[in-house]
């Protein structure tokens, strides 16, 4: 980053903390908060401090940032991605001037333009296009301005036909639309986008990152983007930033940044999983009960692809269910099932009855990567469609290396998927006669 | 947000700092949101009188409701003084400021409450939501001051004891302080108010007794004269009576207390912004 002049950078974040008070802020009123400072003004004690409450964590301080340096030059576009409460939030809502910073500085070029959550300020009783002008003044156009860009706002939204309606009778999709359409055509050099694209149908998911991609490349606009998805990151962003505990833990080129924020998430490896205290699905009923899964000969779940899983289960019945299956549904880090597993009929329960099976699992052809598994404990009727009892809404983490067994090539997981088919074999090979080796 | 020294910007347009010094008041860039301002505005208008039959005329009911209950409680029951202007024409001036004067600072005094998810969104100069309400208002009083100028007129016709004269010029000026005023008092609410929630409550009692606390039901010289003066010191007071003075020339016209309204209202309303501007910064974290 040194060869590039500063006049490029267009975002320089110095030192930048915010802090956040633990424990109740101003949650008094004011007659209290004047009892309690009159009280300590006379050297008394307080008479509203509660009393046998351990207030050792009271008032302690907790940092959603902690010392974020970062710069960040025109036109890139910079996925910022991590684990819930990583202070991805906190960081946009200081850029976009939401709330301040407890220390340091930030210094920016340009209009900046934040999209947390679009369509905030639209009113339902005002048209789509009383909302337009209302929305980009928000984000700081001038009438003027939206005057030029509105015959492109609505083509670009798709609203065109009901553009004079209010958007109280707008579906959520072209409520979406119109927003994102709003502040995607704004004159800002500076765009920062929270999670926008989670909604709208697929095709116009695209259109829009296809736009914002645009802004960046050819309008010289920088993006910032956060999301969980990270297929998007992947598609919009030259350049990520993975955020753990309101630090930066790595800045680099996308796809390294989400192999670092997946293995942060693979931190918790756990042998063994208690799921009694875990929520199901309120319309499973208790006819079984899925207890505990205990991976076995092993003291952290990471198996090569040669190898077995080995694990046990136990569940109690209170119902007498004739053929009871687990379908194991592996999903990769980034949201994506990637197939399920399901097991043969291993009993006929009986009401009252404890059971615990031992299960070997074949992960050969998994991909190497950290994979969670959901449980789903299901029976099925003469016709084949399954009845759910028991689904804990508490994933199994296991991790695949790449054992010696495979010699194959080094799987690229975004084009090819995480799942290794069965080898190719091939069964006959034929030469044709030129062959010019043949001379030989 | 802009640092006064442009020498130390290198360029940069917007600089984010933990703290911002008290006095840095940006009103340039309020000015720069001018549109939003008047959209916020037309937002009120359309969210309030779309889909109603009567439209903006509901502005006149509740204000001729409240003169009639003035008129016949006050005015016959009570039996209290007008001036000799006829009752209903005096409660229906009386009505009209001061509602305006109490729209004003119950509306803006929740500024930060009610617009709490927008501005936890984005940024726009948060003044621009009060100075909105304020203009809003506006157009409710303007259209209550058409009714009592009606009211007065047929009055004149009849050939009771009052008159519309040059005085009338008065009234823009009035009608400013009353203004901002409402918005000083309103902001200043709305600052405390991210902080202690049981001053809402204060709000809408603390006006039910201001209004008492105002010559709005009598006139200043039906009182003792030293409660006159107390009354008199209420930064509101000299602005009702001097309206309606200047209106239809009932009693006479307040100089001195006005004077002190007056430098009252410039200070409540400087503090009003220099404490919004400080807590606009921060309010998000402990709303």
């Amino acid at each position: 980053m040194s060869n590039v002049s500063q006049e490029d950078i267009v975002i320089k974040i110095e030192g930048l903390k915010k802090q956040y008070q633990l424990g109740v802020i101003g949650g008094t009123t004011l007659s209290r908060e004047l009892q309690s400072w009159w009280a300590l003004k006379r050297g008394k004690e307080d008479p509203n401090a509660v009393i046998g409450k351990d207030t050792r964590h009271y008032g302690e301080k907790f940092y959603a940032l902690n010392d974020i340096n970062l710069e960040v030059r025109k036109g890139e576009t910079v996925g910022i991605i991590g684990s819930n409460g990583a202070g991805k939030s906190t960081l946009l809502k200081i850029l976009s001037r939401v709330t301040a910073p407890t220390e340091g500085i930030v210094k920016m070029k340009g209009r900046i333009s934040s999209m947390l959550e679009v369509g905030t300020g639209f009113h339902p009783e005002l048209t789509g296009r009383e909302n337009i002008y209302l929305n980009g003044a928000i984000l700081g156009m001038s009438r003027a301005e939206i005057d030029k860009k509105m015959d492109a706002i609505i083509e670009f939204s798709e609203c065109g036909q009901f553009i004079d309606t209010p958007v109280k009778r707008y579906s959520s999709g072209m409520y979406v639309k119109l927003a994102f359409a709003v502040a995607a055509h704004l004159d800002a050099e500076i765009l920062v986008m929270d999670e926008v694209l989670a909604v709208g149908d697929m095709k116009f998911q695209k259109k829009c990152l296809g736009k914002m991609g645009d802004a960046a490349t050819e309008e010289g606009k920088t993006v910032l983007y956060v999301s969980h998805n990270m297929s998007t990151i992947r598609q919009l962003c030259s350049r990520c930033i993975v955020l753990n505990h309101g630090q930066i833990v790595y800045d680099g080129d996308v796809e390294s940044a989400i192999e670092v924020y997946m293995d942060y998430q693979a931190s918790e490896l756990l042998t063994h999983y208690d799921f009694t205290d875990i929520e199901r699905p309120i319309d499973h009923g208790d006819a079984v009960f899925l207890e505990s899964l205990t991976f076995l000969n092993t003291d952290k779940p990471v198996y090569f692809t040669s190898d077995k899983v080995l694990l046990n289960m136990k569940w109690h019945a209170n119902a007498r269910i004739e053929g009871l299956r687990f379908l194991f549904q592996f999903i990769f880090r980034d949201g994506t099932v990637v197939g399920t597993m399901e097991s043969d009929a291993v009993v006929d329960t009986e009401p009252g009855c404890s059971y615990s099976g031992d299960f070997e699992l074949d992960v050969s052809n998994l991909v190497e990567g950290a994979y969670s598994i959901q449980i789903d404990v299901i029976s099925i009727n003469e016709f084949g469609s399954h009845t759910g009892y028991d689904y804990p809404y508490r994933k199994v983490y296991i991790e695949i290396e790449r054992g010696a067994d495979q010699k194959g090539v080094n799987w690229i997981r975004r084009a090819w998927g995480s799942v290794r088919l069965n080898q190719m074999v091939n069964v006959k090979l034929e030469e044709s006669k030129e062959c010019p080796k043949n001379d030989k | 947000m802009k640092m006064k020294n442009d020498a130390a910007n290198e360029g940069w347009s917007i600089i984010i700092k933990p703290k911002t010094g008290l006095f840095e008041v940006n009103i340039a860039e309020l000015i720069k949101y001018r549109d939003l301002i008047l959209l916020f505005v037309k937002r009120s208008f359309s969210a309030q009188y779309k889909q109603t039959i009567l439209g903006p005329l509901w502005f006149l009911i509740s204000p001729l409701l409240t003169t009639v209950m003035f008129t016949l409680i006050f005015g016959n029951i009570a039996g209290f003084e007008t001036d000799g202007v006829p009752q209903f024409a005096f409660y229906l001036c009386s009505t009209a400021i001061w509602q305006y004067f109490s729209t004003c600072l119950s509306e803006t005094s929740n500024t930060f409450t009610t617009n709490k998810n927008i501005f936890g969104k984005v940024y726009f100069p948060r003044l621009t939501m009060p100075i909105a309400t304020v203009i809003f208002s506006l157009i409710n009083f303007l259209v209550v001051f058409c009714a009592a100028l009606v009211t007065i007129i047929v009055y004149m016709i009849q050939g009771a004891n009052i008159s519309i004269s040059y005085r009338i010029l008065l009234v823009p000026v009035l009608v400013l302080q009353t203004a901002l005023l409402g918005l000083g008092v309103g902001i200043i609410i709305s600052s405390m108010t991210t902080k202690y929630k049981d001053l809402k409550v204060l709000v809408s009692f603390g006006i039910q007794l201001w209004m008492y606390a105002t010559p709005v039901v009598y006139t200043p010289s039906q009182l003792p004269d030293t409660l006159r003066r107390i009354v008199m010191l209420n930064p509101v007071s000299p602005i009702v009576v001097n309206f309606r003075y200047a209106m239809m020339g009932c009693g006479e016209l307040e100089i001195t207390y006005w004077i002190i309204s007056a430098f009252v209202t410039l200070f409540l309303l400087a503090g009003g912004i220099l404490l919004f501007n400080k807590v606009e910064k921060t309010f998000m974290d402990t709303v």
